[in-house]
């Protein structure tokens, strides 16, 4: 435990956990092969998803869109090793999802913010650390750097049920990144926030991702959201659920209000929601 | 302060309506000579007599009893009746705290091993439902027959017979209680399953504990009465209840007995209640 500790860099420094300065350097840190899954018995089994492969560089930003019932949460519980495929296999830097989950390799958020109301706003953050084992002046010092960085400083000893929606899945972020996994799934965790705050949370997640350069999963279904965040876009589509395409996503770093407004953004958009539109009549 | 004087207010005015329900149908029914307007069926309850053996005494009556001697000279009822209260307290606290030790272990048990909940619960299940007062008399006597077991003991192990059972249902519903993203989030961590039980399950689950020990803490009371009727001994508020309605046959004794097992029932459950209110304030934060 304490040389996994001097390994990670203090948030409080201010600089990049991985020394990759590079946000996607080809080497593929999540690899998927072959993905089937199928619920239920053999007769009346449904599959989730059919035979889907991919390969998610390390340092990447990588969405996952389509219409509701297209696996896209599945693929996701696949790759965190929270369920387990009918067939094929994930590796995550070279292990098992398995071995990755046990090494705690993953940071998890959620559409809701799935905090502890029991606990402080810091002492939510802390649940990793705890459970890693840091001793506890570390662990707080590590959730007040976690929680600076999602700008709720001042909040670490409310309750959860305090703070506003976008507050809370700040929170979660700063929870799911506070033990500086390597890989970051998120299953559509702005989902329920309204639009303006919405925007504001991408540009948040965008700015805390340039810093940390975590390689992040991330699920949702609103198109502008996955073009302003992604470097790379699976378009996918249901029954049974599938890579229908992959768009690279090229605009510029950092991203902002005006990038929202670029001519760029705007063909990707369309280019995503033509796909999905397919995707519909197939 | 303003809400303890409105509970103060509360309690006086049930009190004050359910001595004017008594005895307004106590003089309802005397003036009525017993039997219903206009025909000869008798009252559901019959006014007769007085003192000792009034079937249906005043209230002050029941009261002042507490200041008589309840045998023969000597000993006033009340002073009696609060050491045979505190006997009966002990029973009550080590059956609820045992039923509530047993239930939660069950409740855990149950929530870790499908297999055990399904080869148990039938069993959990059928204790309740063979009526209790029929066997405790059995259960009181076979405890007794331990040698190095207090003579109470029989007793509280049929309190807490009453208790466990409640206590169980409820920590299995808290302990499932949890939602299911909580869930994956602690498997995404990779914690064992003692952390997953005492850092999300356990702490999820205590609304539900205290509807467990809300629900065991009158039954826990009226385990510990029961098993004191149906013991050789005769000691505490239930043999005083025995001594008085079957023995003496002394009806104010035995209504003012009544009253106190009554009150002990509900202050065993405010006492819960209490606790209960200290301990959401510092789970959800709302203290000062």
């Amino acid at each position: 435990m304490t040389t996994s500790e001097d390994q990670r860099a203090p948030l409080a420094d201010g600089g990049p956990s991985s020394p990759s300065a590079e946000p996607a350097d080809g080497r593929p840190l999540v690899s998927v092969r072959g993905v089937t899954k199928r619920f239920g018995a053999d007769t009346d089994a449904v599959t989730a998803l059919s035979d889907v492969s991919l390969d998610v560089p390390d340092g990447a930003f990588w969405s996952l869109i389509g219409p509701s019932g297209c696996g896209k949460s599945t693929l996701l519980r696949v790759m965190g090793d929270l369920i387990a495929p009918t067939e094929g296999s994930v590796t995550v830097g070279g292990r098992s999802a398995a071995e990755a989950r046990k090494a705690r390799d993953y940071g998890m958020v959620f559409q809701k913010p799935t905090l502890f109301n029991w606990r402080t706003v810091r002492r939510n953050v802390e649940l990793p650390l705890e459970v890693l084992g840091m001793p506890k002046e570390q662990r707080r010092e590590r959730a007040m750097a976690m929680l600076e960085l999602v700008e709720l400083g001042e909040f670490g000893n409310k309750r959860p049920a305090q703070l506003s929606g976008g507050m809370q899945q700040r929170v979660a972020i700063a929870r799911a990144l506070s033990f500086e996994p390597s890989l970051l799934l998120m299953d559509e965790p702005f989902g329920a926030l309204d639009e303006i705050t919405r925007e504001r949370m991408n540009d948040e997640l965008l700015r805390i991702w340039q810093r940390l350069k975590t390689t992040v999963v991330f699920v949702t279904h609103s198109i502008p959201e996955a073009v302003f965040l992604s470097s790379h876009i699976v378009v996918m589509s249901p029954r049974p659920g599938r890579v229908l395409r992959e768009i690279d996503v090229d605009l510029p770093h950092p991203r902002d209000e005006s990038t929202r407004e670029s001519a760029r953004y705007f063909e990707l958009v369309t280019e995503v929601r033509e796909t999905l539109r397919e995707a519909q009549q197939l | 302060m303003n809400q303890r004087r409105r509970v103060t207010l509360n309690v006086a005015g049930v009190l004050v309506l359910l001595v004017a329900l008594w005895e307004g149908y106590r003089a309802a029914a005397l003036a009525l000579g017993n039997t219903w307007p206009g025909t000869g069926v008798s009252l559901p309850i019959v006014v007769r007599g007085s003192g000792n053996a009034a079937q249906f005494p005043h209230t002050w009556e029941i009261v002042a009893a507490f200041w008589r001697p309840y045998r023969g000279g000597g000993e006033l009822l009340g002073t009696f009746l609060l050491g045979e209260l505190a006997y009966t307290m002990r029973e009550v606290a080590v059956g609820f705290v045992l039923g509530v030790l047993l239930g939660f272990l069950l409740g855990v048990l149950f929530r870790h091993s499908p297999l055990a909940e399904r080869g148990l619960m039938p069993y959990v299940i059928a204790s309740q439902t063979v009526p209790f007062i029929a066997f405790a008399p059995i259960l009181v006597v076979s405890v007794n027959q331990v040698d190095f077991l207090p003579v109470w003991m029989g007793v509280a192990v049929l309190s807490m017979y009453l208790v466990f059972f409640p206590m169980t249902i409820n920590t299995l519903r808290g302990l499932r209680a949890a939602p299911a993203t909580a869930e994956e989030l602690m498997r995404s961590l990779a914690v064992s399953w003692w952390t997953r039980l005492w850092k999300l399950r356990v702490p999820a689950a205590v609304p539900f504990l205290f509807v467990g020990m809300k629900i065991g803490a009158t039954a826990a009371v009226v385990g510990a009465i029961v098993g004191e009727i149906s013991a050789p001994s005769s000691a505490g508020i239930g043999g005083a209840i025995f001594a008085f309605g079957r023995v003496s046959n002394n009806s104010l004794q035995l209504f003012a007995t009544t009253l106190v097992a009554g009150a002990l029932g509900i202050v065993t459950y405010l006492i819960v209640v209490l606790a209960e209110r200290r301990v959401m304030r510092v789970y959800e934060g709302t203290g000062s």
